[in-house]
């Protein structure tokens, strides 16, 4: 069995922005699946907004997540066959408000910028329009968690910073708690706190 | 979560997925499937209706309700209650006399209204053309067949006594459109006027009488007749139809059926590749938006559903839209081809509607949901991170799933348990090949690519990398081109088999009751005359009175065809050479010495229960003969040459003095020799057959016709199968493709490395196919059709050429977009 994460014990406050950095294969990834109940850890205790996810099973999590969390990927993990409206609907539907949906959406497409691209599918979006189509959609359910995967890695510095700008200004407006992973030092830079994996290790915190 | 519905979240999806164009692999192999299924359902199913029609000539009617007794007044009210076109005619045997000599005849009396199809024909002379009349002949007047003027030396309008009436001939009969039956014991036909069968008081209680009602009318309400009047029949009443009435067309008829039942089996199949090939893509495509859909809080369940529901949304659409495809196909066709048949085509039913939605549900459902069923195993944490895939399937539920659906769709199409399995036996079999075969291939390729160069070994790299695809993909193209080559192979052993069982000089006259010492004289005629001396049969009649030493009783025999055959006598015949015409069965023929040996007609052994060993034991005038079964024969009933049920050496019937019969093929404009020889052996009874040859030809050339035109269309159908088979599996290729050009790889070697995939693939699967067509061929040819099976070598042709450059070409035409598109916009949208 291949330890991945070792000891790693922390906690984040409603509110805060983290940045959890460190080398390719540091855990960075694993770490941000275990906060999102994506997976359970081997050992250890997972406690999300009061809740130990062990003691749920994957519906319950599932659950969870649609009502607390939002997601950002560094590959943005767009439906290709919805637009960025539908993509930005879709989990306002899940949850069971398809009646406000198409409103909100369009209000959050706007506040990133992109009211006028709508009806455009994925594939006619540049990379930074579909990370902040992605951002749109993460903020669409107003989570009090927002996790983002490398949010910059696909995306050159320019773009990178106007979409670390936004999701920055939209953590303040909804006062988010974020937690990203990232390399990149810029990005951890505007996060009040940031941790350090190395070899699955917290070193730094 | 639970507040939006699956289903309807289902729809909204289908929509988006098909407005993107992400479905339209699945959506063109669902439509495609339906299309062949309804196109093929509703064409068989009009051709069946007018072939028919188009055998009802032969008949004189649709369907005959034969009886040994004056029908029941009930019967008839039911058939004029369903407003059917009716008409009697009663038959029996009996001697008439005139000139002071006897003559046994057959006598028909009808009504008003015969014959309700095809025509009857009425010479005023003796091998005279003939010219169409309806209902009978007045009251007083007869027709009779020109042997009976022969042998009474009649002319036409001298008088004959029939019973205690006498009649005056008027007419001679030139073609009877239900004469039929058994050609070589029957009189000459005297036909007369129902209206004057009292007169002659020849009907009393215990005389042998034939009573036939004929009906005409739509399919339908002939089908309810049928179906209402079966359970009614008593004892000695049955119904009949062309196919009872005609063995030669029977033959023909059925096996047209089978046909149309292979090519319905043939779509279907198609249909599951075709399916099966897209839905895999399908659920790949899918494998992101689970992990997605989780991600963002939605159940396994609802997953689950939505993806489930997805698939019952675009089986609707796929059917609505297949069907229109299909019964537009249909209707074209038969546009084209309705102008052959004798009346326009019957509208088609509904029925095959109802089987296109099955196929679409049942091959969406079979092939499409297994593969799905893995979505819900998606483990969410793949959107972080790529490599996570869900653990497989147990490859033994999903395709045996599949084939189940698969089987029993076949089943319902085909309407034939035996075709079915062994057409399911052989495209297992055949599956099992092909799999086994593309694991092969992708273990032999891995050495061969360091010694090709760059295209080919990203071609060849490209198949042995996705061992999984190319397993499928083979496995895809080698069953549908399987198919494909076995309903050619079919079809054209189906075409030679009736051709060669009436060519244009088959025997057309019968001539019977030859005397020995009449034989040489007979020869010496057909020498006189410049034609070849036709081969004799000796004949006698014998009843059947034992089978392994247990008397015979025809109760013992089911009711219908077994047991009619056990009470009438049999025509028995000797010979030391097996007749070319004959194939055996089982058994071997026997040696030049042999005395106490029966070789059976295969058919009539099976229905009366007799096997290889069996010991028969006939009554020949008074004397037992027995022997034992030592081989079974294949007869071609539709050659029109002279067959037995039941042959034995000549050893076994010394102390006989046999007839002789023969057949022989009377040019129509030479009139003169027939008369010649009815002139020099006045004994002798001479039955034409010609007329009603030409109505068997007619038949089996719209039959021929139908069977093209269907083998044509289910083509067609195999071809766009293929090509969406192909389409389904394309994104990966144009985007290692597009790498491949980023790489700065000229158009040329991309292509070739799409040629060499495709090429490879091509020759495997026509390869493998032509060796599962040909094994499955062979096996139908002997089973089903009874056909002599020819090795075809251009079956492997086809096969080999044919997968090689189709799959090849169509591989490149579908790999088009990404040479017309700029690699970005390719690696950009996939």
């Amino acid at each position: 069995m291949l330890t991945i994460l070792d000891g790693v014990s922390l906690a984040i406050q409603q509110g805060e922005a983290v940045a959890v950095v460190g080398a390719s294969g540091s855990g960075k990834s694993t770490l941000l699946g275990l906060l999102a109940g994506l997976d359970l850890p081997s050992s250890g205790q997972v406690l999300l907004d009061g809740t130990d996810l062990a003691t749920l099973d994957e519906d319950g999590r599932a659950q969870l997540r649609a009502r607390l969390l939002g997601f950002v990927f560094q590959s943005f993990q767009l439906l290709p066959s919805l637009t960025a409206l539908e993509n930005v609907m879709l989990p306002l539907e899940l949850s069971g408000r398809a009646g406000q949906a198409r409103e909100e959406a369009q209000r959050l497409l706007q506040r990133v910028g992109l009211a006028s691209r709508c009806g455009h599918l994925p594939h006619q979006l540049s990379g930074g329009e579909q990370q902040r189509v992605a951002i749109a959609r993460a903020f669409a359910t107003g989570p009090r968690l927002l996790l983002a995967d490398e949010p910059t890695g696909n995306l050159d510095a320019h773009t990178g910073e106007r979409v670390v700008e936004l999701l920055f200004s939209l953590n303040a407006e909804h006062g988010t708690t974020l937690v990203l992973v990232t390399h990149d030092q810029t990005l951890a830079a505007h996060c009040h706190r940031r941790l350090e994996l190395e070899a699955g290790q917290l070193v730094a915190g | 979560m639970s507040a939006v519905s699956p289903i309807a979240f289902a729809w909204r999806t289908l929509r988006r997925d098909l407005r993107t164009g992400e479905l339209r692999a699945l959506l063109v192999a669902l439509v495609v499937a339906v299309a062949a299924v309804t196109a093929v359902g509703f064409f068989t199913d009009r051709v069946k209706q007018g072939m028919a029609a188009q055998a009802g000539e032969l008949l004189a009617a649709d369907l005959v309700v034969v009886a040994r007794h004056p029908l029941a007044e009930p019967l008839l009210q039911q058939a004029a209650g369903l407003n059917l076109t009716v008409t009697e005619s009663t038959t029996f045997r009996s001697v008439v006399m005139a000139n002071d000599q006897v003559q046994l005849a057959e006598v028909k009396a009808v009504e008003a209204g015969y014959p309700l199809r095809g025509r009857l024909l009425i010479a005023d002379a003796p091998f005279g053309a003939g010219s169409p009349v309806s209902g009978p002949p007045a009251p007083g007047s007869v027709w009779v067949e020109q042997q009976l003027l022969q042998r009474l030396r009649l002319a036409v309008g001298d008088s004959l006594e029939l019973g205690a009436l006498s009649v005056r001939v008027a007419g001679v009969v030139a073609y009877e459109p239900d004469r039929g039956g058994d050609l070589f014991s029957i009189g000459p036909r005297v036909m007369m006027n129902r209206a004057d069968l009292a007169a002659t008081e020849l009907i009393g209680t215990g005389s042998l009488v034939e009573y036939r009602l004929l009906l005409a009318g739509a399919n339908s309400t002939l089908a309810a007749f049928q179906q209402a009047v079966t359970p009614q029949l008593g004892r000695g009443e049955r119904i009949q139809t062309v196919r009872d009435a005609r063995p030669e067309l029977r033959a023909a008829l059925e096996r047209a059926d089978r046909f149309l039942g292979l090519a319905a089996l043939v779509s279907v199949l198609l249909a599951g590749v075709a399916v099966a090939t897209a839905a895999r893509r399908y659920s790949q495509r899918h494998l992101d938006t689970a992990a997605v859909l989780r991600c963002l809080g939605a159940p396994q369940r609802f997953v689950l559903h939505s993806f489930v529901l997805g698939v019952v949304w675009l089986a609707w659409v796929g059917w609505a839209l297949g069907a229109g495809v299909g019964f537009a196909a249909q209707a074209l066709l038969a546009q084209i081809i309705g102008s052959l048949f004798a009346a326009s085509l019957p509208a088609p039913s509904a029925l095959p509607l109802l089987h296109g939605l099955v196929v679409a549900m049942a091959t969406a459902a079979g092939f499409g949901l297994p593969p799905l069923l893995r979505l819900r195993e998606v483990p969410p944490l793949r959107v972080l991170r790529r490599d996570l895939l869900p653990l497989p399937p147990r490859a033994v539920t999903v395709y045996g799933v599949a084939a189940l659906v698969l089987l029993a769709l076949m089943a319902w199409q085909a309407a034939d348990l035996k075709l079915t399995a062994i057409v399911f036996g052989g495209t297992l079999a055949a599956l099992l090949l092909l799999v086994v075969a593309g694991r092969g291939l992708v273990a032999a390729l891995t050495p061969l690519r360091r010694q090709v160069g760059v295209a080919w070994r990203f071609g060849i790299g490209s198949l042995a990398r996705r061992p999984g695809t190319t397993v499928i993909q083979l496995t895809g193209f080698g069953l549908g081109i399987m198919v494909l080559l076995l309903l050619s192979l079919v079809r054209s052993d189906l075409l030679a088999g009736w051709r060669d069982s009436l060519p244009p000089d088959a025997p057309n006259q019968f001539l019977i009751n030859l005397q020995p010492e009449q034989v040489d004289p007979l020869a010496a005629l057909f020498k006189e005359a410049g034609r070849p001396a036709p081969h004799l049969y000796p004949m006698l009649r014998g009843r059947l009175v034992a089978i392994d030493g247990h008397p015979v009783t025809p109760e013992q025999f089911a009711e219908g065809r077994p047991r009619r055959l056990a009470e009438r006598e049999f025509n028995l015949s000797f010979m030391a050479e097996r007749p070319h015409h004959n194939r055996l069965v089982a058994g071997h023929w026997w040696a030049p010495t042999a005395t106490e040996e029966w070789s059976v007609e295969e058919g009539i052994a099976e229905a009366l229960g007799i096997g290889m060993g069996s010991t028969l034991t006939f009554n020949i005038a008074g004397e037992e003969r027995t022997g034992r079964v030592t081989s079974l024969r294949a007869v071609q009933w539709d050659s029109f040459e002279v067959n037995f049920f039941v042959v034995g050496p000549p050893a076994q019937f010394a102390g006989f003095t046999p007839a002789y019969i023969t057949s022989f093929h009377q040019p129509a404009t030479e009139g003169t020799f027939l008369a010649e020889l009815v002139r020099r052996f006045p004994n002798i009874t001479l039955i034409d057959v010609a007329a009603i040859m030409e109505r068997v030809r007619a038949v089996m050339d719209r039959v021929t016709w139908a069977v093209q035109f269907v083998f044509g269309f289910t083509l067609l159908a195999g071809l766009t199968v293929l090509y969406a088979a192909i389409q389904a599996s394309q994104e990966e290729r144009q985007r290692e493709a597009a790498l491949l050009r980023t790489l700065g790889a000229r158009h040329r070697q991309v292509l070739a490395a799409f040629a060499a995939e495709f090429l490879t693939l091509g020759l495997l699967a026509g390869l493998l196919a032509s060796v599962g067509a040909s094994g499955v061929g062979w096996v139908l040819a002997e089973q089903v059709f009874n056909l002599e099976f020819g090795w075809d070598p251009r079956i492997w042709w086809w096969g080999i050429l044919g997968g090689t450059l189709g799959i090849g070409a169509a591989g490149l035409l579908g790999s088009r977009a990404v040479l017309s598109h700029p690699p970005l916009w390719t690696l950009r949208r996939y």
